[in-house]
């Protein structure tokens, strides 16, 4: 495997639901032993392209290649050179974790011992014990292992952590690292921006089936162009007026509104906030709840869409 | 990735998935042998009652007494008090109540509308009968000792092809429509698993099913109740084993499509039901309307239990049984071939 090859190349992927869109000319490339994020809110049909990368679903239109091969003809091949974590797969309540692990390591002609993944997740403990008795984020170590049985070359991972406690989620991460760290590639999909910004190396953000914005998570924040995030709440409202004359403070790049918030994009943000005061000073307004904080992911994930990545 | 080895771990985890849900283990191993036992010993062939004669005291009881004592099938009870016995009789604790009179013609008291008491009328006289040495009409008695015609031997086979039909149905129905409901056939899927090996698996694991299943109620049957098998255990098995595979192309069918295991369990109760009633598991479907038998005779489950009597109670042969074999035959065959192409994979 050299460096810079590209490992999964889709292009002018589209999937249509009946009368509904979900994947609309998607273009993605993931670079060997690079992780690629997509990240997007539910519905942003990041399922949908993962599973056609998996082979589950036919693309309605574009090309797949996986490793070069394509699934249409070497679908068998490509099963047996990746690895799979769906969303919310169960397994068989009443298998231990050693009789899952050995059921499929017999799909493979060249695989890992079951013990060698268990390791590697971090489940020895709980070898003997039964999938039903699991926690989530054992079984969501379970499903690692799965994927990890046949020296993957590459890891699909669809919502890797989701539902899982803060605990739980790191020691996901650490697998992830670890397989990356020996050299595999990973696609991954979340609606979590810090799990984005941990474990993809480049991101591909996902609305409405298309790519809005790609790149690396520092390259994509930086097109917000701004150094950090000023936000707050006028006491007494939001007044349309104090948009135009935020704008003008030195320092401000942008305005926008979320409800009774007003979130300032700022370039120079010592310069905006002494600007911002003395605006409040002249105007009698008074600020509640002031924050500042270094663009995010979801910064720019807003300023792209209007829409948060979770609707919670 | 050798297919011997993924078929094997396949259908070893069908095994052991099976044998750790009791539920399961109860239906196909524990109900059938209960329900052929409460039955076997409901409807049991009880001998012969006695007749049970009540006598009064008086003059000649004594006489009466040793002319009845000539029936094994009178049992005696002497009584003093009238309104005693008379009360027993009433009440059916007696079937007759004899009384001898000072003119020596005892007289004989019974309920004309119970059988029991006819019964012991024509006990009774006949006994008098012959203590006066009259002798009875010669006729030469040929009695019939047939075993194998009790109701229970209709019934069990009946019960057999009702639990082949369940296991294949449930067991194999219910696992794949779990499958699909919990996103681990899509799982499967993005292995290199083969799909008939998938298929494959679920018949190997009915098979080896099937094994245990005919040496538990196999074995009960034929010791336990006594039930013959006066065909070959050959044909026997044969037998079974058509009917075991013509259940499980049915229960892969039915579980083809559904989604959850709500809408699977919904369609086999329709699937099943009109053969719990119309084949003839419990009473002959010769009692149905014979516009009606044809139809009958169709459905899997009675060609499955008329090939088990057959081999059971007749003693017969497979080429007597070409017509239900062959119904069977088809149904498997076709059930697997359309679920084949409808199945819904995710």
């Amino acid at each position: 495997m050299t460096t810079g090859e590209v490992v999964l190349r889709a292009r002018g992927l589209v999937k249509r639901f009946g009368a509904v869109v979900a994947v609309d000319g998607l273009e993605l490339e993931l670079v060997a032993g690079r992780c690629l994020g997509l990240l997007g809110p539910n519905g942003a049909g990041k399922t949908t392209t993962i599973e056609m990368l998996e082979g589950l679903k036919a693309p309605d239109a574009g090309e797949i290649h996986v490793l070069g091969l394509d699934w249409r003809t070497s679908a068998a091949q490509i099963r047996a050179l990746i690895g799979v974590q769906l969303q919310a797969t169960e397994f068989q309540d009443k298998l231990t974790v050693f009789e899952t692990l050995r059921l499929f390591r017999a799909f493979y002609a060249d695989s890992r011992g079951a013990d060698e993944v268990i390791a590697w997740v971090g489940l020895e403990e709980k070898r003997g014990a039964r999938v039903g008795t699991l926690s989530g984020g054992q079984k969501q170590r379970l499903a690692l292992a799965t994927a990890l049985l046949n020296r993957p070359r590459i890891l699909f991972l669809d919502e890797p952590s989701t539902g899982l406690d803060p605990q739980a989620r790191r020691r996901v991460w650490e697998t992830i690292e670890a397989f990356k760290a020996s050299g595999g590639s990973v696609l991954l999909t979340t609606h979590y921006m810090e799990e984005a910004e941990r474990l993809a190396d480049d991101l591909a953000i996902l609305d409405h089936g298309k790519v809005i914005a790609r790149g690396s998570p520092r390259a994509v924040i930086d097109t917000l162009g701004a150094e950090s995030v000023v936000e707050f709440t006028p006491v007494g409202g939001a007044r349309p007026e104090h948009e135009a004359e935020l704008l003008t403070l030195s320092g401000v790049s942008a305005v926008r509104h979320e409800g009774e918030r007003v979130v300032l994009s700022v370039t120079r943000t010592q310069d905006a906030i002494a600007g911002l005061f003395a605006l409040c000073a002249r105007r009698k307004l008074e600020l509640e709840d002031l924050r500042t904080h270094r663009p995010t992911l979801e910064d720019v994930f807003v300023s792209l869409t209007g829409k948060h990545l979770r609707d919670e | 990735m050798s297919r011997g080895r993924e078929l094997y771990e396949l259908t070893r985890v069908r095994v052991l998935l099976f044998l750790r849900e009791p539920e399961a283990l109860f239906w196909v191993f524990v109900f059938p042998l209960v329900l052929a036992g409460v039955l076997g010993f409901a409807f049991r062939s009880k001998g012969i009652e006695p007749a049970r004669v009540g006598l009064l005291e008086g003059p000649g009881a004594d006489e009466l007494a040793r002319a009845l004592a000539s029936d094994e099938h009178v049992e005696l009870v002497r009584f003093v008090a009238r309104a005693e016995a008379e009360k027993k009789l009433a009440r059916a604790a007696l079937d007759v109540l004899l009384e001898p009179q000072a003119d020596g013609v005892p007289q004989l008291a019974y309920d004309a509308h119970r059988p029991e008491g006819e019964n012991a009328r024509v006990r009774v006289l006949r006994a008098l009968d012959l203590a006066q040495g009259r002798a009875a009409a010669p006729v030469t008695l040929a009695p019939v000792e047939e075993t194998g015609s009790r109701y229970i031997d209709f019934l069990f086979p009946g019960l057999l092809g009702m639990n082949l039909m369940g296991t294949g149905m449930w067991g194999i129905g219910f696992a794949i429509a779990d499958v699909r409901r919990r996103k681990f056939l899509k799982r499967l899927l993005v292995t290199p698993m083969r799909r008939s090996s998938f298929f494959l698996s679920f018949i190997l694991a009915r098979a080896v099913f099937l094994v245990l299943e005919l040496a538990v109620l196999g074995s009960f049957g034929a010791w336990i109740l006594g039930v013959p098998l006066r065909g070959s255990v050959a044909a026997f098995a044969l037998v079974s084993l058509l009917g075991a595979g013509a259940f499980a192309g049915i229960g892969i069918l039915t579980a083809a499509r559904a989604r959850t295991i709500e809408a699977v369990s919904g369609l086999m109760n329709v699937v099943m039901m009109p053969m719990w009633l119309g084949s003839g598991v419990f009473f002959s479907y010769e009692r149905f309307p014979v516009a009606l038998q044809p139809l009958l005779k169709l459905l899997p489950l009675t060609a499955l239990n008329d090939a088990l009597r057959g081999v059971c109670l007749d003693g017969s042969a497979l080429v007597e049984l070409t017509a239900p074999l062959a119904i069977l035959l088809t149904w498997g065959v076709l059930s697997f071939a359309l679920a084949l192409r409808i199945f819904r994979w995710e």
